[in-house]
């Protein structure tokens, strides 16, 4: 009886096992089906729907969306239509790197974007050399231009840590102070700013006093806040995740009125809205943004152009919902990303992976892009050798609860020595 | 730097905050297992649900940001009573209670909730404002006052549990369950009854906790991780069922934690509580406070 029932389990298991295998091989057998080449330009894109990434990847996904659509209205790429399979990958590194492998064997994507924090990108970023598979970040982190990844990797939009940092160090020495307290998520990109900033104050005949990590999972923060020096003259910031508003909040609690300057970068408050009464205390304070996020007095047409599309306000948030505001000082990068492909895709009449080298190549040669309805943030620079873009960088003052660029660094500022050159590395 | 004297009163504040969130959640764990033997692996999600709800409550209650934190704090805990009320009909009592499978229905039971929430409720992390703002100045640094409003709170709510479990009815009929089963039935004690309400009441702390927290943190569908492992942490040293070793171990944790990560880090603070634990299993694996199974 025993033995029997035994047997009628295994067999029972055995089923449900066959069953549950063929039911996850379906959606690829049909997306193997789909998949023809020459029919359209097929893109991953691996966004943080989910986990601490989650308010980016909400706007990633909405720019990458409208942008998709300027490229489709007029024609897609090489008179193909261009799509975009979305898959979440829960700003986890390990979801990150199974993802490119999905888009790879059953997807078979002409290339993968977007991805945007870094311990995700870079643990993809080497399984994408490996799989041959063209991946465009729309990260920060300095290691693509530092020659940690592969030459299949790109970020033809933002500007790394390294370059944003060194270019406005000077100006943060000049104005506000010497001495600094360095606040960081305790992982690669903070490391960046940790390790860029650090150097560059020093350049600039400052010290950093403290430097504080803080894991980008934590929730509560006034207990780090006793680690701040009372000789701190400039508090630098930049923090990620679900809890930047309970960061920013409690430094604000902690200080006081009696604070010293604080230069953050905007990542501590991107989706946040500013103008709430928690966040008073910042007003007079500085952030670092890749693209302002309130519409400017010299705004460009080409910023209003993709605000439009977007479906952002002047103050940074959705049309729909003046509550839900975007991640403006980074999303760009989604869309310039697209664009600076489709240039390249065309300068190499790529029909599909067969000219997925000359496509390569193409974006290597590639020496920068001007501002435009493609390049809303304006012009950049980009290294065909580090496979990195070089733009110009602002730095917003808080000022009735909105922020107002007080500098803009030239290109030049942000420009530092070629630290390897991936065209020398084969495909 | 700060001086030594300033430095431990911003770690005992802190330490005391974290303690009282901590002493309400555990109480929970603590009584659902004293009483029914349950080991609740959701019990962080009714945490999480008590932050959404007080989420909820903010957009749907208008006027003063206090006026819906006081909804928030009926309405919110009820809501998730009745969930868990409901999930100890449907689930816990279809398995009778069979300590491994409460286990394993309880993780599905996690699961549930955080992906209901997420599909609902969304990824972002949403604020909720405090029903007040004041900020204590000290010399040497700023303290939110609601945080220790939340402290006084939770004391209110811990008197007022321990005087419900040792001079009501109810308290008397929960002790009596969980004392002996058997012999309550044999009394006329609807058991089963009492095992739906106290996971209800379990639940139900949980949710106060997430509610009273909310202002500080911001509502997040995987905030209930955190909560669930330091409701064990402190569940075990104190001993599992004990209530006044549930407190006491909040307390310790709670205080130790604020102190370690104030004066070393928090991972030390982190490190400190999981070798406690480890030592307690070894050493003294009724807890530190467990004498007995009684209330």
């Amino acid at each position: 009886m025993r033995v029997m029932n035994k047997g009628q389990n295994r067999r029972s298991v055995l089923a449900g096992l066959a069953g549950t295998g063929l039911l996850l091989a379906s959606p690829g057998i049909i997306g193997r089906a789909r998949a023809q080449a020459g029919d359209a330009i097929r893109l991953g894109a691996p966004f943080h729907r989910t986990g601490i990434g989650a308010s980016y990847g909400r706007w990633y996904e909405r720019t990458a969306n409208a942008a998709l659509e300027v490229i489709n209205a007029g024609g897609g790429i090489n008179g193909m239509p261009v799509e975009m399979i979305v898959e979440d990958d829960g700003t986890d590194p390990k979801r990150g790197v199974e993802l490119i492998e999905k888009f790879s064997a059953e997807h078979k994507v002409d290339a993968v974007f977007g991805h945007l924090f870094s311990h995700v990108a870079a643990a993809t970023a080497p399984r994408a050399g490996e799989l041959k598979m063209p991946y465009f970040l729309c990260s920060e982190a300095h290691t693509l231009a530092a020659g940690g990844f592969n030459r299949y990797c790109f970020q033809p939009s933002i500007s790394d840590v390294k370059s944003q940092v060194s270019s406005m160090a000077p100006w943060i020495s000049e104005n506000l102070g010497k001495k600094i307290t360095l606040i960081y998520p305790d992982y690669a990109f903070g490391y960046d700013h940790r390790d860029n900033m650090t150097a560059a104050i020093k350049a600039q005949g400052g010290e950093v006093v403290a430097d504080i990590a803080i894991p980008p999972t934590e929730t509560t923060f006034t207990r780090y806040m006793p680690r701040i020096p009372f000789n701190t003259e400039v508090i630098y910031h930049v923090m990620v995740g679900p809890a930047v508003m309970t960061f920013v909040k409690e430094l604000g609690e902690h200080l006081g009125s009696n604070r010293p300057e604080i230069f953050g970068f905007i990542d501590s408050l991107e989706a946040v809205d500013i103008g709430i009464p928690q966040l008073e205390y910042l007003e007079g304070t500085h952030f670092w943004e890749g693209h302002a996020r309130y519409a400017q007095a010299d705004q460009t047409e080409f910023d209003k152009f993709y605000r439009e599309k977007v479906g952002v306000d002047e103050n940074g948030a959705s049309v729909d919902d003046a509550r839900d505001i975007s991640t403006y000082a980074h999303m760009f990068s989604v869309w310039e990303t697209l664009f600076a492909m489709k240039q390249a895709m065309e300068m190499a009449d790529y029909k599909g992976p067969d000219q997925k080298i000359a496509f390569l190549e193409a974006m290597e040669s590639i020496e920068g892009f001007e501002a435009s309805n493609e390049f809303p943030q304006g012009e950049k620079l980009f290294n065909g050798k580090t496979h990195q873009a070089f733009s110009h960088q602002n730095i917003s003052k808080v000022t009735d609860g909105k922020l107002d660029v007080v500098y803009r660094t030239s290109i030049e500022e942000t420009l530092y020595e070629d630290e390897t050159d991936y065209t020398q590395m084969s495909f | 730097m700060m001086d030594l004297a300033p430095y431990l009163l911003l770690a005992g504040l802190e330490g005391l905050v974290m303690a009282s969130v901590l002493m309400l959640t555990a109480l929970g764990l603590s009584l659902v297992f004293g009483v029914m033997r349950v080991v609740n692996v959701a019990h962080g999600e009714f945490y999480m649900l008590g932050a959404v709800g007080a989420w909820a409550c903010a957009q749907f209650v208008p006027g003063h940001p206090a006026l819906a934190f006081c909804v928030a704090l009926v309405v919110a805990p009820l809501l998730v009573g009745m969930l868990a009320y409901l999930a100890d009909w449907a689930i816990l009592k279809r398995i009778n209670y069979d300590p491994e499978g409460t286990i394993v229905s309880t993780i599905g039971m996690l699961y549930i909730i955080q992906q209901l929430t997420l599909m609902s409720f969304g990824p972002d992390a949403r604020a909720v404002d405090a029903p007040f703002y004041y900020t204590i100045r000290t010399p040497w640094f700023g303290y939110s006052s609601y945080k220790l409003f939340t402290v006084v709170m939770a004391l209110v709510l811990v008197a007022g549990l321990w005087v419900m479990l040792k001079r009501s009815k109810w308290g008397l009929v929960m002790r009596a369950t969980q004392f002996d089963r058997e012999t309550a039935q044999n009394f006329g004690i609807p058991v089963n009854r009492v095992y739906s309400i106290v996971f209800a009441i379990g639940a139900m702390l949980a949710a106060i906790g997430g509610v009273l927290v909310v202002p500080n943190q911001q509502a997040h569908y995987l905030m209930g991780g955190d909560p669930l492992l330091l409701s064990f942490v402190v569940v075990i040293v104190g001993g599992l069922g004990s209530i006044p070793g549930t407190i006491a171990a909040a307390i310790l944790i709670g205080m130790s934690d604020g102190l370690l990560s104030v004066f070393f880090s928090p991972t030390a603070a982190k490190i400190f509580s999981t070798l406690l634990v480890a030592f307690v299993l070894v050493f003294k694996p009724e807890g530190l406070f467990g004498r007995s199974n009684r209330v």
